[in-house]
């Protein structure tokens, strides 16, 4: 028995051997054949990239004025999958730090999707000790120090300068927005918007050794991050923070521009907003108030605004006439008021006429007659012509997003948007900048600082130039011109000098200054069509919108703008004033002993620029 | 047969081969467990340095254990066995443990695993059953063993403790193919179905999708912590294969030391060595415990009675199974299952009783010696 046995055991001592041949079998595949495999594996396992964003670049303007920079800010996480209870998690946050629990609970629901909530931005430094004081107690909360967009002007040139935000889901999906991640921030409207590529820098990465916990053990490389480049723009903030002071709680839009280079010196909208505040991440209570808002504060007025030109219009429609010899600059046609085509009287807004008028003196009077009865010669393709070589019904070709690009009204265009025939009597409204014709204060600007500039047209643009971060080399921005339209010298100086004469003797006479030589047109656009009657303000609905566009100095240009103010009566009375301050006081700075040559497009020679001492950025370097 | 035996000196060469192995398996598992805790872990007392203090009380165990020699014991096996189960019941009720399983009992600072204990008296109850017991027959071959079995392995699998319990059966499957069946041939076949059938398992397990998997090991045992399945195996994988031809260096290990690795000091201390010295070193690993086993099967060969034959082969198949399944697991041949390497996974209650099995083992030679005399 015992022998029958222990024969048996070499049995177990082969099966023993075999399978120990098996494990080792196993052991050669996993560490030889796929040995550096997993030795890769292993590689990734405990080390871990992340993200280092970018300084973004700061924007200045011309005269080096900082209009927008980045500020640390502590901002409060709480990664969800590391809570156990989340009920008393949030109570004792909104305990330590007097929040209201129901809100918080709200933003976790409201960010359902993600683990990592954001809870609060911008915590005091007390708020930050207090949180890490308690890190034992708040399982799964995390403060971030993270850099914050921040505007020291406030609501001011809120318009050109833009806010930034976190990306979004659609656009993170865009072609330009390649590379980026979830938690990047972008520019969402303005410069910080068409210019997000160049302020936005690029992110540096670092790679860290990780336990299985997550916690750094050691710094393994760093690819230090690209800081923005920084921004200078064209506007002056002295003159941007005067036209919004003074348009005040009115609504509308002052443009200047330097029409020697189609550089955009303030480019006011009002009423206006606080981009902070949009940086930092609005509530939804927040974006409904702003959206329900009937004043429309995001919107760009000076770009997006489409308003009739009424009788600023009549410029182009003299250089279209004078240009096609319909009529020359001596001759006089009669004006008892009223123009009678068809069974209707086209009427003037003087009561029984100007009498007998040439050109010059139907621009200075704003006389509606006159200009109905050349408009009626010259014709709809005559008059669209011109218009669209002053650059109506089309963009500029400003460097700020969402322009709007008007209407220059024609047969065919009537046809095609309407599907209706031109109507003569349409015309007739066309001849004084009413009818279907639209037109944004940015483009006025650029035809009154045309014929400003000697009938040479330049680009408006907000942006003088670009300062590379690490180089500090300046590229300076200027962007192609358009095409000029075609005016001859005489014609062109018979409009100046009737434009003129509007200052000094005809219906912006308000305009007149002691100090410097202004010319300009008024208009007084008829607000039709206002099928909405709600709100208590219906009366001030149907006022008309007031428009000055005005250039000077007359002999040599230095600024050209436009002001419009929505539903404020007569041009001449509102818009005129408001223009005059404004030329008045951009005078004045250049005379108030900052050297600046005034050449023809200004130089942007390095010495010319502000010292990059002051940048604000404390979390740079 | 019995020509071949070396043996007319006290202390021969078979001596030191047998406590070599068994030494070098000892230095093995300290210098590994080291490398878990770190070299300068702030711990009083690091677990590499407890681990050293349970094989210096397990080689206690081994001297007293073949000294008192196996027929002594087995006088005792059915006390012993009592006794055991006693102290199961015990835990089953008073008990601690981790993840909500019942395995210890608390005595002051040290705490007892009598399920490690048990393992040992039941193989000398049946090794002396089957040795009083030499005629063939279902009664007394098959089912009054089992039914001597079933009390232990079911309060184990009840605690839960699926490896031990596993381990436990494999002791009443050797002794019963190793004395039971008549046919070479089916023996073989049988005893290789067993030792193939968790890398069978390892197969069928990998072609299941993770749910299957998750629920089946629930079934088993509802206390495993399901998340963490493909992860430990995965981590484990990872940890052996990134070793390559020459590991990493001790203390070198990333998965270990970064604490990818769970359970790096007990179940998958495999992985941890296997990291660190690579192929070469798993394959001289696994050369000593082959060492080990064969000399274990060379001792039961040539035992002078059959109990000492059937002890000394029921204690190999214990440790051989243990061991095979431990490794298959840690390199993803066998489900994981919680099985420890015999010798190098820390732990007191296993250290001591498997030093105590050798010891047993000892004896049985050291009883052929003394016939010898």
């Amino acid at each position: 028995m015992l022998a029958a046995v222990q024969r048996r055991f070499l049995f177990i001592k082969i099966g023993v051997i075999l399978l120990t041949g098996l494990l080792i079998l196993r052991l050669w595949q996993l560490q030889i054949r796929d040995g550096s495999h997993y030795r890769t594996l292993s590689q990734d396992n405990r080390t871990r990239s992340i993200l280092i964003h970018p300084v973004r670049g700061l924007i200045y303007d011309r005269h080096g004025i900082l209009l927008a920079n980045s500020v640390p800010s502590f901002n409060l996480y709480v990664q969800l999958d590391d809570v156990p209870d989340r009920d008393a998690l949030l109570r004792k946050l909104a305990e330590l730090l007097s929040l209201d629990e129901q809100a918080l609970r709200k933003t976790i629901r409201d960010e359902g999707r993600n683990m990592l909530v954001r809870l609060k931005q911008g915590l005091s430094l007390k708020e930050a000790a207090i949180v890490e004081s308690h890190r034992l107690d708040l399982p799964g909360v995390e403060i971030h120090p993270e850099a914050q967009r921040n505007n020291p002007q406030g609501a001011y040139a809120a318009h050109v300068i833009g806010y930034v935000g976190a990306i979004s889901e659609e656009q993170l999906a865009r072609e330009e927005f390649q590379g980026l991640s979830r938690h990047s921030i972008i520019g969402q409207s303005g410069v910080e918007r068409v210019y997000d590529r160049t302020l936005r820098g690029r992110a540096g990465s670092k790679l860290i050794e990780v336990n299985a916990l997550g916690h750094e053990k050691r710094l393994l490389s760093v690819e230090k991050p690209h800081a923005g480049s920084d921004m200078y723009l064209t506007i002056d903030f002295r003159l941007q923070k005067l036209a919004e002071d003074v348009l005040g709680d009115h609504v509308g839009a002052i443009v200047a521009l330097d029409p020697r280079t189609g550089a955009t010196l303030a480019l006011a909208s009002r009423p206006s907003f606080d981009p902070n505040a949009l940086s930092r991440g609005l509530s939804a209570e927040g974006w409904n108030a702003m959206r329900q808002n009937t004043r429309h504060p995001l919107m760009n007025r000076a770009i997006q605004g489409q308003y009739p030109p009424a009788s600023t219009f009549k410029i182009i429609l003299a250089a279209a006439v004078l240009e096609t010899g319909i009529i020359d600059q001596t001759r006089t046609l009669p004006c008892a008021g009223a123009f009678r085509f068809g069974k209707r009287d086209y009427r003037d807004w003087k009561a029984g006429g100007h009498g007998a008028v040439n050109l010059p003196a139907a621009l200075a009077q704003s006389c509606d007659v006159y200009f109905y009865r050349v408009g009626h010669l010259a014709g709809i393709e005559t008059i669209a012509a011109a218009a669209t070589q002053f650059g109506l019904g089309q963009l500029t070709g400003v460097d700020l997003p969402g322009e709007a690009a008007g209407i220059v009204p024609s047969p065919e265009w009537k046809r095609r948007a309407r599907g209706e025939p031109w109507y003569p009597g349409e015309t007739i409204s066309v001849s004084i900048g009413q009818s279907y014709v639209m037109v944004t204060p940015l483009q006025m600007a650029k035809v009154i600082a045309t014929i400003g500039n000697q009938g040479i047209a330049r680009t408006p643009h907000v942006v003088r130039g670009i300062r590379e971060r690490t180089s500090g080399r300046i590229e300076e921005r200027m962007p192609s011109h358009p095409p000029s339209p075609v005016l001859h010298p005489d014609h062109l100086q018979g409009i100046q000098a009737a434009l003129a004469k509007a200052v000094t003797d005809g219906t912006a006479r308000r305009a007149r200054s002691s100090t410097v030589a202004i010319a300009g047109k008024t208009g007084t656009a008829q607000v039709v069509a206002l099928s909405a009657t709600d709100g208590e303000d219906v009366p001030s609905k149907f006022r008309d919108h007031a428009w000055f566009v005005a250039y000077a100095p007359f002999e040599r240009p230095r600024i050209a703008l436009a002001v419009l103010v929505e539903h404020s009566g007569h041009g001449g009375s509102m818009a005129v004033p408001l223009a005059k301050r404004l030329i008045e006081a951009y005078m004045s700075y250049e005379s108030d002993g900052e050297p600046r040559a005034p050449s023809p497009a200004p130089g942007f020679d390095q010495g010319a620029l502000p010292h990059e001492g002051n940048r604000g950025n404390p979390l740079h370097g | 047969m019995d020509e071949s035996w070396p043996s007319h000196r006290g202390l021969d060469s078979f001596d030191w081969g047998f406590v070599g192995i068994i030494v070098g398996l000892a230095s093995l598992s300290i210098i590994t467990l080291s490398s878990v805790t770190g070299p300068a872990a702030g711990h009083r007392w690091p677990i590499y340095w407890k681990q050293t203090v349970w094989f210096g009380l397990g080689s206690v165990a081994f001297l007293v254990m073949s000294a008192i020699g196996y027929q002594t014991l087995a006088r005792w096996s059915y006390l012993l066995y009592g006794l055991g189960l006693l102290l199961l019941v015990v835990v089953m009720f008073f008990g601690q443990g981790a993840r909500g399983a019942q395995r210890w009992i608390a005595l002051g600072p040290i705490r007892l695993q009598p399920s490690e204990f048990v393992k040992i008296a039941v193989l000398l109850v049946l090794a002396s059953h089957y040795s009083k017991q030499t005629q063939p027959g279902w009664w007394s071959r098959v089912l009054l063993p089992g039914l001597l079995a079933a009390p232990g392995f079911l309060l184990i699998l009840k605690q839960p403790d699926l490896g031990t319990s596993l381990s436990f059966l494999s002791i009443y499957v050797t002794l019963l193919l190793a004395v039971g069946i008549k046919s070479k041939a089916f023996g073989v076949m049988i005893l290789s179905a067993l030792m193939i059938f968790p890398f069978v398992w390892g197969g069928l397990w990998s072609s299941l999708q993770l749910y299957q998997k998750e629920r089946i090991l629930s079934f088993v045992n509802p206390q495993y912590d399901l998340g963490g399945q493909g992860y430990q195996g995965l981590q484990s994988r990872i940890a052996v294969g990134s070793g390559e031809l020459i590991g990493k260096g001790l203390h070198g290990g990333t998965q270990t030391q970064f604490q990818f690795l769970p359970e790096g000091h007990t179940d998958f201390i495999f992985a941890v060595f296997a990291e660190e010295w690579g192929f070469v070193g798993s394959v001289l690993l696994l050369g000593l415990f082959l060492a080990l086993f064969v000399l274990g099967l060379d001792i039961a060969m040539r035992a002078k009675d059959l109990l000492g034959a059937l002890l000394s082969v029921g204690l190999i198949g214990m440790l051989a199974f243990s061991t095979m399944v431990n490794v298959g697991m840690t390199v993803g041949l066998a489900p994981v299952v919680g099985i420890p390497l015999p010798l190098l996974s820390y732990g007191g209650s296993s250290t001591i009783m498997t030093m105590a099995a050798l010891g047993l083992l000892f004896s049985v030679r050291r009883k052929r010696w003394v016939f010898r005399l």
